[in-house]
């Protein structure tokens, strides 16, 4: 489990008073096995709050626990590094080597394993996010999907319990954005996804969402309910995803047409054949 | 609009006797044969050195053409060498052309010169033709780790060198990409005198290097994030080993050039 409790940060100086709070009182649990959504505007403190996850930066009150390891506590920040990987968002600032597989194997290597267990790794990774045949390519001349592939193959390649993924679908074409995203709900099984982005039609694959405006999470609960604030999601910045406004607009001047809120095309049509 | 080949070097990736050697055996190999070049003093060691060289780039199934190319650049340089030594070796003349003396020293001396640097290009491109920059540079760091001991950077001059090596080709496009942005916005890169066309690169450096601090930046961000910390406990994917082959081929070449050395003490 990885816990954020009460967690305040600003940059530049302590007591500062130009500092700008960029996170002030962030609190929640990631679960293994569970693919959460956090949605925000632009300098909402998305990233500010993705790199508090692996120890990149700490707390300035409050904490943060991986697996009841506090990031403050340097003896374990390499192993908070190796069970949370996180995945950048400019595919092209995050890959180090000049092949595909010598990048992946840059993790394993950092933890000293022997050749063989990396080669083992290296190889699991890449077939993982289905990258195998370009293993000898060179960075340069892969897409951006594929290029984030390989950064989430060499965050697997260490072996993690959680994946935090920084706007890492932003700088896609709208078909490595897809592929990504399926990718995610194929790990979803077997890692705890923190899937940051402020694309809000992303958030509707999740178990859970969170919304954070101004360092602040202001909602968090299941997709259907986040969405349920209607128009409200304005204020923070953020724009309905298109099926649930239609449903909303329908609800409006229907209002038994729906039990819950549909969350896509289908459930949408299904409610309005079984309407009478 | 770049040459890429020219930066990244000219590694033509096949699979053969010299592409399998250990990296480290060919830098050695072409150490020793630059200083056995300077060494030598007679034709006949120039001709074992040629053959051997010769036998080597056969093994290594290069075309001949890929090591002729790389003779390209220094055409000049050797008519140049042995012009300047034909003429202006003050020696016995052989010929008369005006003021012009053809020294018959000198054309000796001259093609002496030319001899041992076209060797000395061969040697080396036997390398680059053989080994792929990666490999190169897990030799380099193989070559220079037993230094650490008294404080060399081999670890990190290597992680230098494969990340300048991974962002040429990127930073390359991106240089590519300002340029016709700034041409579309009317920035004429290909006129002008010399100093006009030195200020019209402003535009290409400026952007050029606020984004590559920008990638440094990031860069170091997601290499902490997945555990590194220098070189300290860090192994590698292909760690590097000498077998029985490197044993062949160093015995062979250090054979080689005590050989044509040795020759060339005789003769001479
Ligand atoms: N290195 C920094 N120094 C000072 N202020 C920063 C720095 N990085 C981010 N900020 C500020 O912190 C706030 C949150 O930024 P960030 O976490 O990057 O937001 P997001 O990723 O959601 O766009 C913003 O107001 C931003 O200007
Ligand atoms: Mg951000």
């Amino acid at each position: 489990m990885m816990c954020f409790e009460d967690v305040h940060f600003w940059y530049g100086e302590k007591e500062d008073p130009r500092a700008v709070a960029a996170l002030r009182g962030v609190s929640f649990v990631l679960r293994e096995g569970e693919f959460v959504v956090l949605l925000g505007r632009n300098g909402s403190g998305k990233s500010t709050l993705a790199k508090h996850c692996n120890g990149l930066l700490v707390p300035r009150k409050g904490r943060v626990c991986v697996d009841g390891m506090d990031t403050r506590d340097e003896s374990v920040l390499w192993e908070i590094r190796r069970r949370v990987g996180l995945v950048f968002q400019n595919p092209d600032n995050q890959l180090i080597a000049t092949t595909v597989e010598e990048d992946v194997a840059f993790g394993p290597e950092n933890l000293g394993l022997p050749p063989s267990e990396i080669r083992k790794r290296v190889d699991e990774a890449l077939a993982r996010v289905g990258m195998s045949e370009y293993r000898k390519r060179e960075p340069h001349t892969l897409s951006g999907g594929q290029k984030q592939r390989v950064a989430i193959a060499g965050v697997l390649a260490m072996h993690p319990k959680y994946l935090v993924l920084d706007e890492a679908t932003a700088m896609l074409d709208p078909e490595g954005r897809e592929e990504l995203l399926q990718l995610l709900r194929e790990l979803r099984k077997d890692v705890g996804i923190l899937h940051i982005t402020h694309n809000v039609e992303e958030a509707l694959l999740a178990d859970r969402v969170m919304v954070i405006d101004n360092g602040e999470i202001v909602a968090e609960g299941s997709p259907r309910e986040v969405f349920l604030v209607g128009k409200d999601i304005e204020k923070w910045g953020l724009e309905l995803p298109q099926i649930v406004e239609v449903a909303l607009l329908l609800w409006k001047d229907y209002p038994d047409l729906f039990s819950v809120l549909p969350l896509s095309p289908d459930e949408l049509v299904d409610a309005l054949c079984s309407y009478s | 609009m770049f040459g890429k080949s020219v930066v990244i070097g000219q590694y033509v990736p096949l699979d053969s006797a010299m592409h399998r050697l250990d990296p480290r055996s060919k830098i050695f190999f072409v150490a020793l044969g630059i200083v056995t070049l300077f060494l030598v003093q007679s034709w006949l060691s120039f001709a074992l050195l040629g053959g051997f060289f010769v036998l080597l780039v056969l093994l290594a199934h290069l075309p001949f053409q890929y090591v002729l190319k790389s003779l390209r650049p220094l055409w000049v340089l050797l008519a140049l060498t042995l012009c300047l030594h034909v003429f202006f070796t003050p020696d016995d003349a052989l010929v008369l052309f005006g003021f012009l003396r053809v020294s018959l020293g000198g054309l000796f001396k001259g093609l002496f010169i030319v001899a041992r640097l076209v060797l000395l290009v061969v040697a080396t491109t036997l390398l680059t033709l053989t080994t792929s920059p990666i490999e190169l540079t897990d030799g380099i760091e193989g070559l220079l780790s037993p230094l650490k001991r008294w404080g060399f950077p081999a670890h990190e001059l290597a992680m230098m060198m494969t990340i300048a090596l991974r962002f040429i080709p990127t930073l390359l496009e991106e240089a590519d990409r300002i340029m016709k942005a700034q041409m579309a916005r009317g920035i004429d890169f290909e006129s002008g005198g010399f100093m006009k066309r030195i200020r019209g690169l402003i535009p290409l450096l400026v952007p050029l290097f606020v984004s590559a601090f920008r990638r440094a930046e990031d860069l170091a961000v997601a290499m902490e994030s997945r555990c590194y910390r220098g070189g300290i406990g860090r192994t590698r994917l292909r760690m590097l080993r000498f077998e029985r082959r490197d044993y062949a081929f160093l015995s062979l070449s250090l054979l080689v050039f005590v050989l044509s050395l040795s020759l060339s003490w005789l003769t001479w």
